[in-house]
């Protein structure tokens, strides 16, 4: 049985994040923003940006998708409030090293590192890339745009 | 007691014989693809190793072997679905393509802007796509036979939704999202009552049970064979054969001409006017080899053990608390769309991945049927002839699994 690997996919902090997702709301002041989708397995989600002389202030999201997905979305608003632009960009790369196996720099992650249990499964990285991918796109656009990740 | 001998059936699907994670292969994704027999397997690999050569050209002997086989295989699909004529037997890539095909070549010349097509709310998205395409080509529109939520079709209204303008009836013979199996001969009857033809999207009947197109009395019944013990990238379209010789071909090319010159081209014969280039001829003898298969199984005792299996998942997943069928039809076909409490269908199927349970989990290619539901996306367990009810139970053991999991 391969519990174990479960287990290091569905960590506790992910379980915890998926049942009482942090900065899970609409922000009515945000000054970026973007729609994320996954078409193939229906992962919807807005990522909001309040960005203030290039460090992110406030940052949230909303939205439905799996117990990865959702997870991950919260603990990236937890881990980007408060950086600069670089720092976020920084992170982002990190992260999706992390994911999809190749060299990361462990010591930047924190919390985050208990996502690295998505490596082994191939089919769910998109889960946990996709609100990373969206807040990317909305940092970059000041704009409501749509990134899919399929 | 199985009315089939489930350990010789499955003793001829190699790919069932594996293990995922140490968990042995349990299969439970038929309706997205079946798997395929060796006498598939076996037909399509004797044809590349013995006969291969273009079909309808040449007078040497390959090519007249080549030709045989594949025109055989028409020939078992006419028996299959009952044409009356091998002339009503298209091969295409599969039930999206002849969905297209028949959209072009048959609706789009008799449709005027204000025209309607009308399919229903649990159709695949290959019954929706090409209708929507052909409504933005021509200014006709779209219309829509309701769901109620038990997920059978409404038909209280269908006299009212067939109307003068009405060119096209497009229905699913049975849902993939949901399992549903509609009332199509009756929906046919009143459709023909009014003048309307009637396409009938078989993809997810004809793995199942008997179909008889001249019983039906459709005017178009198109499936795909990867859905049933066939190949990826054949299927058939079935028409009326004074329908089809009316329309015009939809691809030009090679085979589906008489003769061709500059000023004039001469297009071919039934069914070859429809299948330009050179076909996907081992394909259709694989299609032909899944056939004979099903038939020699024997499609009644297909359909009462599907049944059996189906009635024994619904009960045994009712029973548990926390877990809701989406799709509770009096009449379905092997199809279990389920939703756990509490649980996204995408971590539902990588937990059932890591016990060997292949399930699909998403919007099943029919987002209007999630819309209606509310909901993003399902667990679907879907059954084929080989499944077994030791699979039921590792059906019910991974939602007990998942729950645990998430308790």
């Amino acid at each position: 049985m391969s519990s174990a690997d479960l287990r290091d996919l569905y960590q506790q902090v992910i379980m915890d994040h998926n049942k009482k997702p942090r900065n899970f709301h609409e922000m009515s002041n945000a000054n970026h923003m973007a729609h994320g989708n996954n078409p193939l397995c229906g992962d919807a989600l807005v990522v909001y940006v309040k960005l203030n002389a290039g460090v992110i202030e406030d940052l949230s999201f909303q939205g439905s998708g799996c117990a990865i997905s959702v997870a991950s979305a919260s603990l990236m608003t937890e881990a980007l409030k408060g950086k600069t632009l670089e720092e976020a960009e920084y992170l982002y790369q990190q992260v999706h090293n992390q994911m999809t196996g190749e060299e990361f720099d462990a010591s930047s992650l924190g919390k985050l590192e208990v996502l690295s249990g998505v490596k082994e499964f191939p089919a769910r990285v998109k889960c946990a890339t996709l609100s990373w991918h969206t807040m990317h796109t909305a940092m970059d656009n000041d704009h409501d745009v749509s990134v899919t990740t399929e | 007691m199985s009315l089939l001998d489930l350990t010789a059936i499955r003793n001829d699907f190699p790919i069932l014989h594996q293990e995922i994670y140490g968990q042995p292969l349990v299969y439970l994704d038929n309706a997205a693809s079946s798997q395929k027999p060796v006498q598939v397997i076996d037909a399509v690999s004797d044809y590349y190793r013995n006969d291969n050569a273009n079909v309808h050209r040449g007078v040497h002997r390959l090519s007249q072997r080549a030709t045989d086989a594949y025109e055989g295989a028409r020939s078992k699909v006419r028996g299959f679905v009952n044409a009356k004529s091998d002339k009503e037997i298209v091969f295409v890539r599969g039930a999206t393509e002849a969905v297209n095909l028949i959209a072009q070549s048959f609706v789009r010349p008799m449709l005027s802007a204000g025209d309607e097509i009308l399919i229903s709310h649990m159709e695949h998205h290959a019954n929706i796509v090409p209708w929507q395409m052909l409504c933005e080509q021509t200014g006709a529109r779209l219309k829509v036979i309701p769901m109620t939520q038990v997920g059978e079709l409404d038909l209280s209204g269908l006299e009212n939704l067939l109307t003068e303008r009405t060119k096209i009836m497009a229905i699913g013979h049975v849902s993939n999202a949901l399992g549903t199996v509609n009332p199509v001969k009756e929906m046919i009857e009143k459709a023909h009552a009014k003048g309307i033809p009637v396409l009938v999207d078989g993809a997810q009947a004809v793995p199942h049970m008997m179909v008889d197109v001249q019983d039906l009395d459709c005017d178009f019944y198109v499936f795909s064979g990867h859905k049933m013990f066939a190949p990826t990238g054949i299927g058939a379209m079935y028409g009326k054969q004074a329908l089809l010789e009316e329309m015009p071909p939809w691809q030009g090319g090679g085979d589906m001409i008489l003769s061709v010159s500059f000023d004039h081209t001469q297009y071919n014969e039934l069914p070859y006017k429809f299948e330009a280039g050179t076909p996907n001829i081992s394909g259709a003898i694989g299609l032909g080899a899944a056939i004979d298969y099903m038939q020699y199984i024997g499609i009644e005792k297909i359909a009462q053990h599907e049944h059996d299996l189906l009635v024994s998942a619904t009960e045994k997943v009712s029973d548990l608390a926390g877990v809701r069928i989406i799709g509770t039809a009096q009449n379905k076909a092997s199809v279990l769309s389920f939703m756990i409490d509490g649980v996204h269908p995408h971590d539902v199927g990588t937990i059932f991945d890591q016990q060997g349970v292949a399930i699909r989990t998403g919007h099943h290619c029919a987002q209007p049927v999630m819309q209606f539901f509310g909901i993003p996306a399902t667990a679907r367990a879907s059954f084929a002839f080989y499944n077994t009810m030791e699979e039921v139970d590792a059906l019910v053991d991974g939602i007990k699994k998942v729950q645990e999991l998430f308790a």
